[in-house]
């Protein structure tokens, strides 16, 4: 599975231009891209979408807006991390690390539990009161 | 210290440093995405004539022009914040400061989400992603997908992917919730469809290129509409189905889909698993206008240009001392527009800088006019009530002058 996302052939803006190829590693493995790809494009042309999991929850995440607003893409490059995979272009011998997930020491266990409303807070109060 | 600094380089931010910069100006363009353009780089629609609009050529223009000028344009940097200071603006990046006289934010415009369970699943992307992806990077973001939204934006993008081969199941709606509201009712979503269609046979409809016009415009016109959707370039649009869930454990695998009534009601027992792997979730356009909210400019809600904007008036001045705006963070419309906003606010501050040039005075006087030309001309429209957006903006910036002088 290299590369084989890419669109070659397009009836208007012409077959892809001949771009120098890139290699970098993602999580330790290596992977080709074309110069002028971002992380981002580079990864999805060899078809990988998870660029980082959730640090509380652990769910995997990949680009939202492709365009550096929502930060969903966020990976370590070259130990850098908070780095931006839809807006950074990559580099021949470049390092980059999905987001992990992170201790949560202080998280609750029972957020379900949490009011949602101010209405709802008073409720839960009343409920102790009357105990 | 810059004479300007201009922070985005899409059409409007590219087209008024060139215009700067032909008034020998020393200028500094700043952009956060790794090339220049901004939202052109990815719009590709046909034009009335036939012609294309190929964003990734448009750019080319723009770009090479800014550079037989020696434009200085640094990208992949983000300007966070914006100060003011005595003599000009500091402008703070994470490549350090950079210092002006005056300050033009061209930051272009965002995507509004419209939130759907399951959509922070690897797969599920804005509308304006696909369209980087397809057009720019040139990748196909996936073997079968669904568009779920259904507006100017979104009925263009669909049909660039259809264009390089990526395969769209449908567009249809999100199911209606909190934050989706207007954009997952179907009689609203026709409605604005259809108030652009005076701009006959409208941008929308316009896409569904020349055989289709009259036959959807009556459509449209109507409360009526096919169960089976109205086909653009044989793909279903279903402005009668809405999206409840987007399924899948580590990526998209498919999404839930329900009937639903004229007001966007789920009607019972029509659920359907539709299997798709990529889904690109479009709620329309606002303009990106943090900078200019920590420079101290005021702003106006206008619905008719999407959202909080800075006050400005048409030669693209704030109330503040120096700082311009152009663009899409003015009210969202096409690249067109924005190139041409770009070349007032450009000329403005040649203007301020220079003072008393006649043949300046007369250029923006002649570049406004050319804004409210492209406007009139535009064959890709946003929003209804442009116009009158437009003139109330240009009363607020009055009310705002007048109140500074009775201070
Ligand atoms: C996803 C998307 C798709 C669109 N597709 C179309 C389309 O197909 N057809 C159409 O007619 N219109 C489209 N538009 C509307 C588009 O906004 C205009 O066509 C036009 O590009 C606006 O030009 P602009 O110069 O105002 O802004 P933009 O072209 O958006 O350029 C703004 C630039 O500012 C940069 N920037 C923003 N904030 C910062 C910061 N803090 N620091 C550094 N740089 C920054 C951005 O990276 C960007 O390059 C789209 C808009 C979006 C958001
Ligand atoms: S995908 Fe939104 S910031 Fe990168």
């Amino acid at each position: 599975m290299k590369n084989n996302h890419r669109i070659v052939d397009h009836p208007v803006l012409g077959s892809l231009p001949e771009k120098d190829s890139i290699t970098f590693t993602f999580d330790g493995k290596e992977y080709s891209g074309l110069a002028g790809d971002t992380i981002a494009s580079a990864l999805l042309a060899n078809g990988v979408r998870t660029l980082r999991v959730h640090e509380a929850s652990g769910k995997p995440r990949g680009i939202y807006c492709n365009i550096g607003h929502c930060f969903e893409c966020r990976v370590t490059v070259n130990s850098t991390s908070g780095v931006r995979a839809c807006l950074t272009e990559i580099k021949d011998g470049m390092v980059i690390e999905s987001g992990k997930p992170e201790a949560q020491p202080f998280a609750s266990k029972n957020v379900q539990d949490f009011p949602r409303t101010y209405a709802e807070f008073e409720k839960k109060q009343k409920v102790k009161g009357d105990k | 210290m810059y004479d300007v600094i201009i922070v985005g380089a899409g059409p409007a931010g590219l087209s008024a440093a060139i215009q700067c910069r032909k008034w020998d100006m020393n200028v500094l363009v700043i952009d956060e995405f790794p090339k220049a353009g901004g939202r052109l780089l990815g719009q590709l629609h046909q034009e009335p004539n036939g012609e294309w609009w190929n964003g990734i050529e448009e750019t080319k223009q723009l770009t090479e022009t800014a550079s037989k000028l020696n434009t200085e344009i640094r990208l992949g940097i983000s300007v966070h914040h914006v100060e003011k200071i005595d003599d000009g603006f500091l402008v703070h990046t994470n490549h350090g400061d950079f210092a002006s006289v005056r300050l033009l934010i061209a930051t272009g415009a965002a995507e509004s989400a419209a939130p759907v369970p399951g959509w922070t699943l690897p797969g599920v992307m804005s509308i304006g992603a696909a369209q980087v992806m397809t057009n720019v990077h040139r990748v196909r973001v996936g073997e079968k997908g669904i568009v779920i939204g259904i507006n100017v934006l979104s009925a263009a993008i669909a049909r660039e992917m259809q264009l390089a081969g990526v395969d769209l199941h449908s567009m249809v709606l999100p199911a209606m919730n909190p934050v989706t509201k207007d954009h997952a009712h179907p009689k609203k979503v026709m409605d604005k469809l259809s108030r652009i269609a005076h701009l006959a046979p409208s941008a929308f409809l316009r896409f569904g290129g020349k055989v289709a016009k009259a036959n959807i415009a009556r459509k449209l016109a109507t409360q009526f509409y096919p169960r089976n959707g109205m086909k653009m370039w044989g793909m279903p649009i279903h402005l009668r189905k809405a999206v409840t869930q987007i399924n899948g454990t580590d990526h998209v695998e498919s999404v839930t889909m329900f009937d639903v009534t004229a007001d966007g009601k789920l009607k019972k027992g029509t659920e359907k698993r539709v299997e798709v792997d990529f889904v690109c979730i479009a709620g329309g356009l606002y303009p990106l206008t943090e900078l200019a909210a920590v420079a101290g400019c005021p702003f106006h809600y206008s619905e008719e240009l999407g959202g909080h904007i800075p006050v400005h008036n048409e030669e693209m001045k704030t109330p503040i001392d120096g700082l311009f705006v152009a663009g899409n963070i003015t009210g969202i419309e096409s690249a067109k527009v924005a190139r041409a906003q770009g070349k007032v606010a450009g000329l403005s501050i040649a203007r301020e800088k220079l003072k008393g040039i006649a043949d300046l005075e007369y250029k923006v006087l002649q570049a406004m006019n050319d804004v409210r030309k492209t406007r009139n001309e535009a064959s890709i429209q946003f929003h209804p009530g442009i116009e009158e957006g437009r003139t109330k903006m240009e009363d607020v910036f009055r009310e705002s002058k007048k109140t500074e002088t009775a201070l």
